[in-house]
């Protein structure tokens, strides 16, 4: 059998790591544009991700489109899910307290998870990868070109997003409502149109990460409640609210994941995500990078 | 007791009674008995939830785990060990409510999106054990050839006998729980609900409070792990996953989270609808069960319970 060195072994759970723990990144940003601007934290995001994966193998292996074109509009009708999800259930609901908006999104989060398996089934899907299946070898380790494209696909979306809220209007916008909803509807910006906005971004980007992992991970229809777990794991991390915490978290939870399954029980990885997710509750629940001014948390 | 809750007591144990009378005569729904042994065990739950939930404004996403913790310290301490189930419940009730106390001490400090997101993780955690263990809970497959409950030598494995046991232990916790309502404890928790800030400053004991209702209710749910574990006879993780708090949750929401009968009303409700009338469904149960609870938050915010009282404020308004 051939001996696989410790340094390659290394590597090769540092990239599975970061690949995983961009998704994770993905999913607390998502959480946190919700929470910024309601304080809602919605238990659906999990599922976005979940419909990201199985309308992209919707798209590229039953309707047989180009890759581009089936990335789009997985991402649009994700986005449509989203918005449409906060005109029929957040919207409705003014002045509802935190225990009925945890309730709602649990509920919208349910009907997702049944309305894929009626459609999909309970079996997890494949698509091919983006570019080939010939693996890259780095330092010994056998690197998917898949998680290439995962990680710049998830630069990308960061830097896209950084430029969003400080340099577009409604980015601004939707930065003001989350510093004070009441503030910025009297300087004119329309809270409601904001609220709307920042839930189909967040679908948004759990389709996004949903169309990239598939093709590593697979995907079935009840997937999202553990992603959405780790990625509000992340997200408290990085100290809720927080953009840049919330990526580097979500990386560094999916590389002490990995390492962890590697060295030491495969079985017992989710279980060391969400141990460090309640660590930190417990102990710093203004998370590991949190420790910035009350304006800077909820900076993006 | 206040009046409106000696009368609806009083309704319950005359229907309670009157059910296998009427079911074991009408050969189709002969099997609902059973059905109703599992109404009886998740209202054990679910009328802690509710005290958790309604009264002291805390939810938990990971009571799945504590019914699991009773469920498996049952079966493996009378499996195993040979013990008494008599003595194995307590010793269940007494372990599910020392972890409680641990996870509850740091968790309630915890509000809102942090406490469920906690109670949830938790939840998971302890169903990723009951897989990984194998040698003490038998992994993923589980275990089976628990004993049934025996009583001064009466086998109590029988439809009947286990209807009356289960049955009569929801209606002394119902009693238990409907004095700690209208106790001090039950007082303080109202005031928690409404304002903790102002319940802080005239003194209540906050903290304390939440702390011992989520011991309570965890020590409820092991109760019903136990019962449900001699009942079955086989125990795997699947049957304490982390859906079933969820749905533990929603039977609670369904019914009326402000009032403990609406507990009891969900639960009914709910374990018939997914265990007998839901069948066509088979397993798009869980679609349904979306929409139920989406429909009752949206439309009907304070539960079935609410449902004639809701009609009637119509009725004069019209």
């Amino acid at each position: 059998m051939e001996r696989i060195s410790l340094l390659g072994q290394l590597t090769q759970y540092f990239f599975t790591g970061i690949t995983v723990g961009s998704i994770y990144a993905l999913v607390a940003v998502g959480f946190n544009i919700i929470y910024n601007v309601t304080e809602i934290i919605n238990f659906a995001q999990g599922e976005f991700v979940m419909l990201g994966g199985l309308i992209m193998v919707f798209f590229t292996a039953t309707a047989k489109l180009p890759l581009p074109i089936a990335f789009f509009l997985t991402v649009l009708a994700v986005t449509g899910v989203g918005a449409l999800m906060e005109r029929f259930t957040i919207n409705p609901l003014k002045n509802a307290t935190v225990l009925t908006m945890i309730i709602v999104t649990i509920a919208v989060s349910i009907l997702l998870k049944g309305i894929a398996m009626f459609v999909w089934g309970k079996d997890p899907y494949i698509i091919p990868p983006f570019s080939g299946s010939k693996p890259i070898f780095i330092l010994g380790a056998a690197i998917q070109t898949q998680t290439l494209w995962v990680l710049f696909i998830t630069a990308v979306v960061v830097v896209l997003l950084s430029f969003f809220f400080k340099k577009t209007r409604y980015g601004k916008a939707m930065l003001a409502c989350a510093d004070d909803p009441e503030a910025a509807r009297l300087v004119g910006i329309r809270v409601n149109i904001m609220i709307l906005i920042s839930f189909a971004l967040s679908a948004a980007i759990g389709a996004v990460a949903g169309a990239i992992i598939t093709p590593i991970s697979l995907m079935e229809y009840d997937r999202g409640a553990l992603l959405a777990l780790k990625g509000f794991g992340a997200s408290v991390m990085g100290g809720l609210g927080s953009f840049y915490g919330a990526v580097v978290a979500g990386i560094l939870l999916g590389v002490i994941e990995s390492l962890c399954a590697g060295f030491v029980s495969s079985g017992y990885k989710d279980a060391v995500a969400l141990l460090l997710l309640l660590l930190v509750l417990y102990v710093r629940p203004s998370g590991l990078f949190g420790n910035v001014e009350a304006s800077k948390i909820k900076e993006f | 007791m206040q009046k409106s809750n000696r009368k609806m007591l009083f309704a319950l144990i005359v229907f309670l009674s009157l059910f296998p009378v009427v079911v074991l005569n009408v050969g189709a729904i002969g099997h609902y008995l059973d059905v109703m042994i599992f109404v009886g065990i998740y209202s054990l739950i679910n009328m802690g939830l509710s005290l958790l939930m309604g009264y002291a404004g805390q939810i938990s996403l990971g009571h799945a785990a504590f019914f699991g913790l009773g469920a498996y310290t049952s079966g493996i301490l009378c499996t195993k060990l040979s013990l008494s189930p008599w003595l194995a419940m307590p010793a269940g009730i007494f372990l599910t409510a020392l972890v409680a106390y641990i996870v509850g001490v740091p968790s309630l400090k915890l509000k809102g999106h942090y406490l469920a997101m906690a109670t949830l993780g938790f939840g998971v955690i302890v169903y990723i054990f009951f897989n990984e263990e194998v040698a003490l809970t038998g992994g993923p497959s589980g275990f089976s050839d628990i004993p049934g409950l025996t009583f001064f030598g009466l086998d109590l494995n029988n439809e009947l006998y286990y209807y009356i046991l289960v049955w009569s232990l929801v209606v002394l916790t119902l009693v238990f729980s409907l004095n700690v309502i209208n106790s001090r404890i039950g007082r303080a928790l109202r005031s928690l609900h409404d304002s903790a800030v102002a319940a802080d400053a005239m003194g209540v004991e906050t903290s304390r409070f939440k702390l011992v209702i989520f011991v309570l209710s965890a020590a409820y749910a092991s109760l019903a792990g136990s019962l449900y574990t001699h009942y079955v006879g086989f125990l795997s993780p699947s049957s304490f996953d982390f859906f079933l708090s969820i749905k533990l949750v929603m039977m609670v929401v369904v019914g009326g989270m402000h009032n403990i009968w609406g507990a009891l009303l969900g639960t009914w409700l709910l374990t018939f609808l997914g265990n007998e009338w839901l069948h066509v469904f088979r397993d798009f149960d869980i679609l349904v069960y979306g929409a139920v609870l989406l429909a009752i938050v949206m439309f009907l915010p304070e539960g079935l319970v609410d449902l004639s009282p809701k009609m009637k404020r119509l009725w004069k308004r019209s």
